[in-house]
């Protein structure tokens, strides 16, 4: 997106120049090259790519391509504005429906004062980290063993496959009955929420090594743990990031659900408190900020799977 | 070639594969040769006469149904670094750049790390790819990538270096080259190679000697020595009656035992 944007700004910063010079570029490459020994020469080189080259774009034209994708968003946010101030005149309950962007942002700034909205986020972040900390740490090394073992695979399947079709939000009622309402709970949840997904991606990983890389790494003597450590886990790798990803996206899903249901603290504590006191705009502010920070999770996510990777370049 | 200096021995060997339905199929029937040390031998066919599982039997990936293969006085039972192995899709490992990669099997064989960077920096600067150890696979072209692949089966060391169809992948300009490519390398730093290929041409102009086999059963039909003098032009009047030789022969024998 932002490359065709790049490239339409460029098309244009150069149909002024064309007319601005007189020679123009179509007879700079006409005239004849200069040669040397049959080849061209690097002056001459260097001239026809000074000339190809586009002018350097301005920094404020080149940062406003950079966000002129997102007109729609910002359309969108002029419109609800729009609805929920000039609305009331057609509906005075609509101002309690659906609270307008600026009401929203009032009402984080006030829960900022009141010290609430940090630590809710707090809560919700730590019990999301530490439970897809959880996941990982037993998924990948179960799913590896699956991937790489068929045996081991043929054991476990059945157990597993049994327990995954059941939805995490389905065992809230017996883990506040083993744990209790409070953080060890809702890790709980979240962390079968994003077992699975680990698991079954680095399975897959492990399962779909390239057998040529398996044949080289044995033919160059590596046996056993090290085959593991420099051709399995490094060709798994990619899949693993995945399933950590989905892991991470559908945790998160699960956390606010079981944040709405029965939690001390929390963005869905926050989202249902706000319920019982009829303050629509906390509970727009709650699912905008479980949106917002679902998208920086998952940018960081992406931001440590291209540093980890160098090599890899798939999309 | 005298036998009794004979390294490779591959003695009546049979292979039986299971097709998807379980059906045994017989690949491979009675194969037997041998391979003088520092000889350049080449295992030429059409395809599915076994040669590849001919490889897979030498590099010990599989093992046969029936008959023994050695190298020296020893069994082989399982891959080694001793038979090192050149893939036609060069298997390079894509997480390490080309330095770790022709580091590979140095590392598995536990030598010390400053030969190890001796040796790597001898073989990456031997198939012309100095400068570039800090690449990725990725970054390289196939007739680079393939030299990596060469460059690290060589840094181990092999006793028979085991290539299978190395230059297929690659364009035809890129492939005469690395031939000759090959060629000064195997001339410089001498060392026993079995080349499989389809193409009877890349055979005859590498190869001391060549297995011809024949499919369905994979067996080799005959061994013929090519006594010509390196570097070799295929439109020399000689080779060019070899080559034309060997190619009828494979189309009458290909055609000929083929079930419909």
């Amino acid at each position: 997106m932002t490359t065709a944007a790049g490239a339409a700004a460029r098309v244009g910063g150069r149909a002024p120049d064309r007319h601005a010079d007189p020679r123009g570029s179509i007879h700079a490459t006409e005239a004849a090259i200069p040669m040397a020994n049959g080849d061209p020469t690097p002056q001459a080189i260097a001239a026809i790519v000074a000339e190809l080259v586009p002018r350097p774009v301005p920094r404020w034209r080149r940062a406003l391509s950079r966000v002129a994708h997102l007109w729609l968003l910002v359309l969108f946010l002029v419109v609800w504005e729009l609805v929920s101030v000039y609305g009331t005149r057609i509906d005075p309950d609509l101002g309690v429906m659906l609270p307008a962007p600026t009401t929203v942002i009032s009402a984080a700034v006030e829960l900022l004062h009141r010290h609430v909205l940090l630590t809710n986020i707090f809560a919700s972040l730590y019990r999301v980290l530490l439970a897809v900390g959880a996941a990982t740490a037993l998924g990948v090394p179960l799913g590896l063993a699956m991937g790489w073992s068929p045996r081991f695979r043929r054991a476990v399947d059945p157990l597993l496959e049994f327990v995954r079709p059941i939805p995490p939000l389905a065992w809230i009622p017996l883990s506040i009955l083993w744990f209790g309402i409070g953080n060890a709970q809702i890790v709980y949840i979240i962390f079968l929420a994003a077992f699975f997904p680990v698991v079954l991606n680095s399975m897959a990983g492990a399962r779909d090594v390239d057998a040529y890389l398996v044949r080289a790494g044995l033919s160059l003597g590596a046996r056993g743990g090290e085959l593991f450590r420099t051709v399995v886990l490094p060709a798994a790798l990619p899949q693993i990031f995945t399933g950590m990803r989905v892991g991470l996206g559908i945790g998160w899903m699960a956390l606010v659900a079981g944040e709405l249901i029965a939690a001390p603290s929390g963005l869905g504590y926050m989202i249902n408190n706000a319920r019982t006191l009829f303050r629509s705009d906390y509970i727009l502010l709650g699912m905008v900020l479980i949106g917002v920070l679902g998208l920086i999770l998952d940018f960081l996510m992406r931001q440590i799977i291209r540093l980890t990777m160098p090599w890899y370049h798939g999309k | 070639m005298s036998t009794n200096s004979s390294q490779v021995k591959v003695d009546r060997v049979s292979k039986v594969h299971y097709s998807l339905q379980g059906e045994p199929l017989l690949a491979l029937v009675d194969v037997t040769f041998s391979v003088a040390n520092n000889e350049f031998f080449s295992i030429v066919g059409p395809s599915g006469c076994g040669k590849t599982t001919l490889l897979n039997l030498l590099a010990g990936f599989e093992e046969p149904t029936r008959g023994e293969l050695c190298i020296g006085s020893e069994l082989i039972t399982a891959p080694g670094w001793e038979r090192a192995v050149v893939f036609q899709e060069y298997a390079l490992f894509p997480w390490y750049n080309v330095y770790d990669n022709v580091c590979y099997g140095l590392k598995r064989k536990r030598v010390p790390e400053t030969e190890q960077r001796a040796i790597a920096e001898h073989y990456i600067a031997l198939v012309g790819l100095r400068g570039f150890e800090k690449r990725y696979p990725r970054e390289l072209s196939g007739g680079m990538r393939q030299r990596v692949s060469i460059a690290r089966a060589l840094a181990v060391n092999p006793s028979v270096l085991l290539m299978d169809e190395p230059f297929a992948a690659l364009d035809i300009q890129t492939r005469e080259y690395m031939q000759d490519e090959l060629l000064k390398i195997w001339e410089r730093e001498p060392k026993t190679v079995i080349f499989i290929t389809h193409s009877i041409d890349e055979a005859i102009k590498l190869s001391d000697r060549i297995a011809i086999m024949a499919p369905r059963p994979g067996r080799i039909a005959e061994i013929k020595s090519v006594e010509l003098p390196r570097p070799r032009n295929l439109a020399d009047p000689t080779m060019a009656e070899l080559a034309r030789e060997v190619k009828n022969w494979l189309r009458q024998h290909a055609f000929e035992t083929a079930p419909a």
